[in-house]
């Protein structure tokens, strides 16, 4: 009984190898021999740059690979190689800016961040408040605590109108002038999606003017508002999604134990759908934490730390970035830089002003990414669990 | 407990919007009894199964008119809470729905659970055990409450839905095609549950499967339409010996013997 078994198991295995197909490395090979057809020709032509070289060589390799390829191992390797090289080619196209953004702004941001004084990581614990000229000083600690606090303010006034919104879309407006009213506000929604984050700043600024006062009130409750207006219809959209994708079957099994309708909603279809809501919310989050414009007009900027939404300006880190850079190179007359009030003395640098840009931005991708892992880990432990 | 009290339906039509889906049914249901319901795709069977206990009004702009009266309460009167009738009506779906996010233990607590309601943890141990146990899944599962209830195989989830179904104590339990995305060996476990389930339930089940409701059922009713468009109508109901051998209604014995359909 076991030879005739072996035997056939030898069969089917030497069945699936073909012969003909080519060791991967062959692909570096060709790819290898592209890079230096291009870089020669280049040369010859006068006309070499890295860049060239990579994508003239790339695109040798493709017909390098294939044409090899379609000799040694025929026309249908030929062309999986070819197809397989096209997609590795459109994923370096697109990876490419990505890591090369996230390169730049870390490299950059980490050296300031490092190299702040008088100790490290100060940049994140101090502000701005008696920095001069260009002195080597000062940090984002005032900014830093802006955003956040705006953007926690934003996220309390829009999770709850969207999410709700979304709720009322997908398990009321079923019917009548639900119906109706479901269908006018899935309209609004998409043109609120629309709306220039200017003109979401000068809504926030326009509404408490009209309510206020004082025409020059500036507060963190304003940029709040303004952000909210941008964040709902994404909160809006992107839960609709994904408490339509719960199963009606779930619904239905809900209803036939006596679950009550609003009780099903708490605690089978959004449970269901957490682990999609809460990457859906942290989206919007994140599209609205880079805001510069609407802050810029509703909350300003100053140079400490203002923990009160309710009254005054508030520096927050777009905005921070945006004077930082538009002050540019520091005029440094000397090694050093006094501060003529409290006579504390700075040592100067040109690039100072540049250099806390790119470290606030850096703080700023930080504070997106701390978010983004903490939105997964709530996917990770609530998705449903499909294994044995 | 009172003497259990049959299901009486009084001329009963079923709309979804203007549409009439089902026309003038009457019929009274047996007690601790099974009755299937049988009859060509799209007469109105499983439509009518939902409205015994108002579950066809999910469906936005589904209603019904008339009586159903179970245990001596018209379920479509206006003070009735359709969530009150759900618990005493239980329901087994076509397709097996586990909740995806709960345990086993926690499915079959589902109806305790979902519904706030608090009750000790000796209670609830020994709810869980006793309709794992009516459910036939006890032993199956008893080393393993803990893990997912989608991990179970399709005919296992369907019995932890009946588990889950029969945890709440309900009166009668509707099963609309509960067997027909299950394999024979799993169609005959929750068909010998049937029959267990019976000595304490009502049990209504529909079914396309015309061996399986002379299997398990003591009464038979069997719906047709006329055409598309046309409402269904419960033409005829008898024991399931009866309809199976001697029909009364040229239409039931068409179908019985596979003339169409």
């Amino acid at each position: 009984m076991s030879t005739p078994t072996a035997v056939q198991n030898e069969t089917s295995m030497r069945r699936s190898h073909d012969e003909r197909r080519l060791p991967w490395y062959h692909l570096v090979f060709t790819g290898l021999a592209g890079l230096v057809v291009a870089i020669a020709g280049l040369a010859i032509l006068d006309a070499f740059s890295i860049a060239a070289a990579i994508v003239v060589g790339f695109l040798l390799h493709l017909l390098f690979g294939w044409s090899y390829s379609l000799l040694r191992e025929g026309p249908r390797w030929a062309t999986e190689r070819l197809m397989t090289l096209l997609v590795i080619g459109a994923f370096a196209v697109a990876m490419f800016p990505l890591t090369s953004l996230l390169w730049e702004v870390a490299s950059r941001g980490m050296t300031r961040v490092l190299a702040a004084k008088p100790d490290p990581f100060a940049f994140w614990t101090s502000d701005m408040s008696g920095i001069i000229g260009g002195a080597d000083a000062g940090g984002v600690f005032h900014a830093a605590v802006g955003t956040l606090l705006i953007t926690l303010w934003a996220s309390i006034i829009s999770i709850p109108i969207g999410l709700f919104t979304a709720i009322f879309l997908v398990e009321y407006a079923d019917q009548g002038w639900k119906k109706t009213l479901g269908t006018g506000v899935t309209f609004l929604v998409d043109v609120m999606t629309g709306i220039p984050s200017i003109v979401a700043g000068l809504f926030g600024l326009s509404l408490f003017i009209t309510l206020m006062p004082d025409d020059s009130v500036r507060m963190g409750i304003m940029g709040a508002v303004a952000l909210s207006l941008l964040m709902i219809p994404t909160v809006v959209r992107n839960s609709e999604e994904m408490l339509r994708l719960v199963p009606m079957d779930l619904r239905e099994a809900a209803y036939a134990l006596g679950v009550p309708k609003w009780l099903t909603i708490v605690k089978v279809v959004l449970r269901t759908a957490i682990a999609g809501l809460s990457t859906g919310i942290t989206l919007a989050i994140a599209r609205v934490i880079g805001e510069t414009a609407p802050l810029l007009l509703t909350v300003g900027m100053v140079t400490s730390v203002n923990w009160n939404m309710f009254d005054g300006r508030m520096a927050t880190l777009p905005t921070f970035i945006n004077q930082q850079y538009r002050a540019g190179s520091a005029n440094c007359m000397s090694d050093t830089v006094t501060n003529p009030i409290s006579q504390e003395v700075y040592a100067c640098s040109i690039a100072t002003n540049i250099d806390r840009a790119w470290a606030a931005a850096f703080t700023l991708i930080v504070i997106v990414m701390v978010l983004n892992i903490i939105a997964r880990l709530i996917s990770h432990y609530f998705s449903p669990k499909l294994s044995r | 407990m009172a003497a259990p009290q049959p299901i009486n339906i009084e001329d009963l039509d079923i709309y979804y919007s203007d549409f009439l889906a089902v026309e003038g049914v009457d019929v009274q249901i047996r007690p601790r009894s099974v009755t299937a319901l049988i009859g060509p795709s799209g007469c109105g069977k499983s439509t009518f199964l939902r409205t015994l206990n108002r579950m066809h009004e999910v469906i936005p702009g589904a209603y019904a008119k008339g009586r159903v009266e179970i245990n001596g309460e018209d379920i479509y009167d206006q003070k009735v809470d359709p969530v009150n009738v759900r618990r005493r009506v239980g329901m087994v779906f076509q397709k097996a729905n586990p909740f995806p996010t709960m345990s086993i233990r926690d499915n079959v607590l589902a109806g305790v659970k979902l519904n706030n309601r608090r009750i000790s943890r000796s209670a609830s141990e020994e709810l869980m055990e006793r309709a794992l146990k009516g459910a036939n899944l006890w032993n199956e599962v008893k080393d393993r409450l803990d893990k997912p209830g989608m991990g179970l195989s399709g005919g296992q989830q369907q019995r932890l839905c009946i588990a889950r179904t029969i945890a709440v104590q309900p009166d009668v339990v509707l099963m609309d095609e509960p067997c027909s995305a299950l394999d024979p060996i799993s169609t005959l476990a929750i068909e010998d549950l049937i029959h267990e389930l019976k000595q304490e339930y009502t049990i209504v089940i529909v079914t396309h499967n015309m061996q399986q409701a002379s299997r398990v059922s003591d009464r038979t009713g069997f719906f047709n339409i006329a055409g598309t468009g046309q409402p269904g109508h419960l033409i005829e109901v008898d024991d399931t010996d009866t309809i199976f051998t001697n029909p009364t209604n040229k239409q039931t014995e068409d179908y019985i013997s596979g003339r169409f359909g």
